[in-house]
């Protein structure tokens, strides 16, 4: 296994790509890795395009900016258009094929296809497509385990806000447990 | 039998004003008010940039000579940090009026509690006479050569009057000193700005209508006529706002 | 140390601030360093601080000149813009030997330029914070752990030294979120008998001032002032090297073009290329010695920026010429890429060999 994975998470604004983010962070930590996050940041924060670059590596982070991503997860088609042919070879991608209706036209890279904007709403989780993707990542890549996600998940879930904790478990497992 | 004597509050050092200017005065007054109210020691005063610049030579208590304008801001600092002392400023119409004035408004709308004493002589004095934003319409200085054309560059500035709209400040007054009768009662305007936050009711500013003999090219005496027929039909001596007494009549 | 929590770097800052002892903060909101005072405005009603926005840069600058004046620890933060605001009260602090912490995260200029990430105001911190001969201890660093051990060291070196130390970031590292351990709250404030603190009738007035009109006065200030900048370049320097011992390239940078370079050496390494970092820690001082260390084995060396070429003037200087100084820069907001740097390194390698 490689010593680091650099992980681009993209999307619109709102869909919870830093949230998504900050919870591989949190994991990575509390599993002794050396992580780091990064969001886009400025006006494009409102509405517009929003990603971060999570990196997670047994040795010191060198620069946090995710270039060229070993895993890359979507939630938009302007994101697939713009990432997709920056994605390392052999890289894991995956895509939230509810909102994005085209395949990878890569075809030097692993494609995962997880139409979780509607598995949440189905569920009744409609905030939580990016949860269901972060589940469906842990599943697939060697970075990160699955144990103990309840407790990344305290970490990053606002106290205040403790009844969400159970929704967002919810979307991890489902996102676990799908199948294509 | 002492009949008159320098207030504690004044340092021996010899003043630099020029002959008939009324700084003195208005320095004064203020160092008889901090003896009178019996905070020296916790007093800290702030000085400007202007013909008072060097004003933390003259006051006893700890002094800070800040940036043009921005005694105020600096005023806000101390205060922040010692809520229990007595901080002033002592400031000219160019400082507080023209550069510094986000700083006035906002320390005002603040209800910061400091006490603002601001001498209004309508001319910058330090740097040899030109137009200051308190000048009269027609006024010939160096920089308004031709007398203060309100056409091209706008009219005075009324600081009380334009400070009064805000819901922000505690005590507004306009006084003069110009003659005994006024020197009194700009004592216990200056006293009062200082009673005000010693009792924590805020934002206090004492305008002085002052005189700058030298730069309006006048004798002394002249000048102080002057207050009188130019000076103060354009600038309304009196009290702007007064929160407390407000109250108080409302009862 | 306690647990490592995950911090974005300007929280890092506010929270490491508290630690020091600093109770009072003046801000302006400005992109990318608003993080610093919104964290301000929620922590410091809750320990009896101060926070307070400011009507301006200008405002924040002098209240903290007021606070300073008073000998408490204070602080302010900005971007690039409003720090070139703050720049007449960074020189009336040093004109007053007060002591303060001001945060500059960095965004592409000049003018209103970008809010992306950018190190174009090395100059300016490190030469010309503002008018008149002075000098601001500048703090650069390149991890979200550093932005918090940095600025604890920040307020201790202004109170050492009664002057303005600046913690020159940039929008990357005040975004970026990484593991941070905070240590105890653990700060021993010196007695500064200088400070304004009311007289209590039992000692002469004290003075702030910046004030001089004496020419012959003025200038025994600057050089006593200038005694005290020597000792500081003497003992203060900080820097970190990165397989430098046997380097014939030698890297420079610092923040975040010190991580990105620090990936662009580890694949030169791979590839046979015998390249080190040095990754200055204080930009004044400027960590010279470190550098004439180095110009002994190396040949070359590249300067790394996010700038139109700003620090490489001080390596040139450090090394007094000689040795040929390459840049690898992108400004404006951009960031290199590791890749770009390692195609400097190789493009230096090729000639030497």
């Amino acid at each position: 296994m490689k010593n680091t994975t650099q992980i681009l998470i993209a999307g619109f604004g709102g869909q919870g790509v830093l949230f998504a983010g900050k919870f591989i962070a949190y994991k990575g930590l509390l599993e002794g890795k050396q992580v780091s996050w990064l969001p886009s940041y400025g006006p494009e924060m409102r509405g517009g395009t929003a990603n971060c670059s999570v990196i997670i590596s047994e040795d010191p982070v060198g620069s946090p900016i995710v270039s060229t991503p070993d895993v890359l997860t979507v939630m938009n088609l302007p994101s697939l258009d713009k990432y997709e042919a920056k994605a390392a070879e052999g890289a894991k991608i995956f895509v939230d094929s509810t909102l994005i209706s085209r395949k990878l036209e890569r075809t030097d890279v692993e494609a995962f296809y997880v139409p979780s904007t509607k598995m949440a709403a189905d569920a009744g989780i409609p905030t939580l497509a990016n949860m269901i993707l972060v589940g469906k990542m842990l599943k697939e890549c060697e970075m990160l385990s699955f144990d103990e996600v309840e407790a990344a998940l305290r970490k990053v879930v606002s106290a205040k806000r403790i009844e969400l904790l159970d929704y967002n478990l919810k979307a991890l497992e489902a996102g676990y447990n799908f199948k294509d | 039998m002492v009949v008159f004597k320098k207030p504690h509050a004044l340092t021996d050092a010899p003043l630099h004003y020029c002959p008939g200017c009324t700084h003195g005065i208005i320095h004064r007054l203020v160092a008889e008010c901090i003896d009178e109210l019996g905070v020296e020691g916790k007093t800290i005063g702030v000085a400007p940039v202007g013909c008072s610049v060097m004003a933390y030579n003259y006051f006893n208590c700890d002094m800070v000579e800040a940036a043009h304008g921005r005694a105020p801001a600096v005023a806000t600092g101390l205060k922040r940090s010692l809520p229990d002392n007595v901080i002033f400023t002592y400031q000219g119409d160019g400082d507080l009026a023209s550069i510094g004035m986000a700083e006035t408004v906002h320390s005002a709308t603040r209800n910061e509690n400091i006490t603002i004493i601001f001498v209004n002589n309508a001319i910058y004095g330090m740097t040899g006479g030109q137009m200051a934003p308190t000048s009269l319409p027609g006024q010939v200085t160096q920089t308004s050569p031709y007398g203060r054309d309100v056409a091209t560059v706008g009219y005075p500035i009324k600081v009380c009057e334009m400070l009064s709209q805000l819901d922000g400040p505690e005590y507004l007054e306009r006084v003069a000193v110009n003659n005994v009768k006024n020197v009194r009662n700009a004592k216990k305007a200056i006293k009062k700005a200082f009673e005000n936050q010693i009792n924590n009711k805020g934002f206090s500013l004492v305008e002085v209508v002052s005189t700058c003999p030298t730069n309006w090219g006048m004798t002394p005496e002249k000048a102080l006529s002057w207050v009188d027929e130019k000076m103060i039909p354009y600038y309304p001596l009196g009290v702007y706002k007064d929160r407390s007494a407000a109250k108080e009549e409302n009862k | 140390m306690a647990e490592k929590v995950l911090m974005k770097g300007n929280e890092a800052i506010a929270e490491a601030a508290i630690i020091a002892g600093c109770r009072h903060y003046f801000g302006y909101p400005i992109t990318p360093q608003t993080e610093i005072a919104a964290y301000m405005a929620k922590r410091m009603p809750k320990i009896g601080g101060c926070f307070l926005q400011a009507e301006s840069e200008i405002a924040a600058i002098n209240m903290v000149y007021g606070v300073a004046g008073t000998g408490k620890r204070v602080m302010t933060s900005s971007s690039s813009p409003g720090i070139a605001l703050k720049s007449e009260g960074l020189s009336y602090l040093a004109g007053s030997d007060l002591p303060a912490l001001v945060v500059n995260v960095q965004r592409g200029g000049p003018g209103l330029g970008g809010i992306q990430p950018s190190q174009s105001d090395y100059f300016q911190a490190t030469k010309a914070g503002g008018h008149g001969d002075f000098r601001m201890i500048v703090l650069a660093p390149a991890s979200a752990q550093e932005m918090a051990d940095l600025t604890i060291k920040g307020f201790d070196l202004a109170d050492k030294y009664r002057m303005t130390s600046m913690l020159l970031a940039d929008g990357t590292m005040g975004q970026m979120m990484e593991p941070v351990a905070l240590p105890e709250a653990s700060y021993v404030l010196e007695e500064k008998p200088w400070a304004v603190t009311g007289t209590k009738l039992a000692r002469p007035h004290n003075i702030i001032n910046s004030l001089s009109l004496v020419p012959e006065e003025l200038e025994m200030l600057n050089f006593k002032r200038f005694e005290k900048y020597a000792e500081i370049e003497k003992t203060e320097a900080m820097c970190e090297e990165f397989m430098t011992e046997d380097c014939d390239i030698a890297v420079v940078a610092f923040g975040i073009a010190a991580r990105v370079s620090k990936n662009a050496v580890i694949a030169a390494r791979s590839r046979g290329i015998k390249v080190g970092l040095i990754r200055p820690i204080t930009l004044w001082p400027f960590p010279t010695d470190v550098f004439k260390k180095v110009a002994k084995t190396a040949k070359h060396f590249i300067s790394v920026e996010l700038n139109m070429g700003q620090m490489i003037d001080d390596v040139r200087l450090a090394i007094d010429c000689s040795r040929p100084v390459s840049l690898c820069n992108r400004a404006g907001g951009m960031i290199p890429t590791p890749e770009d740097v390692l195609a400097k390194i190789e493009i230096a390698a090729g000639g030497n060999n």
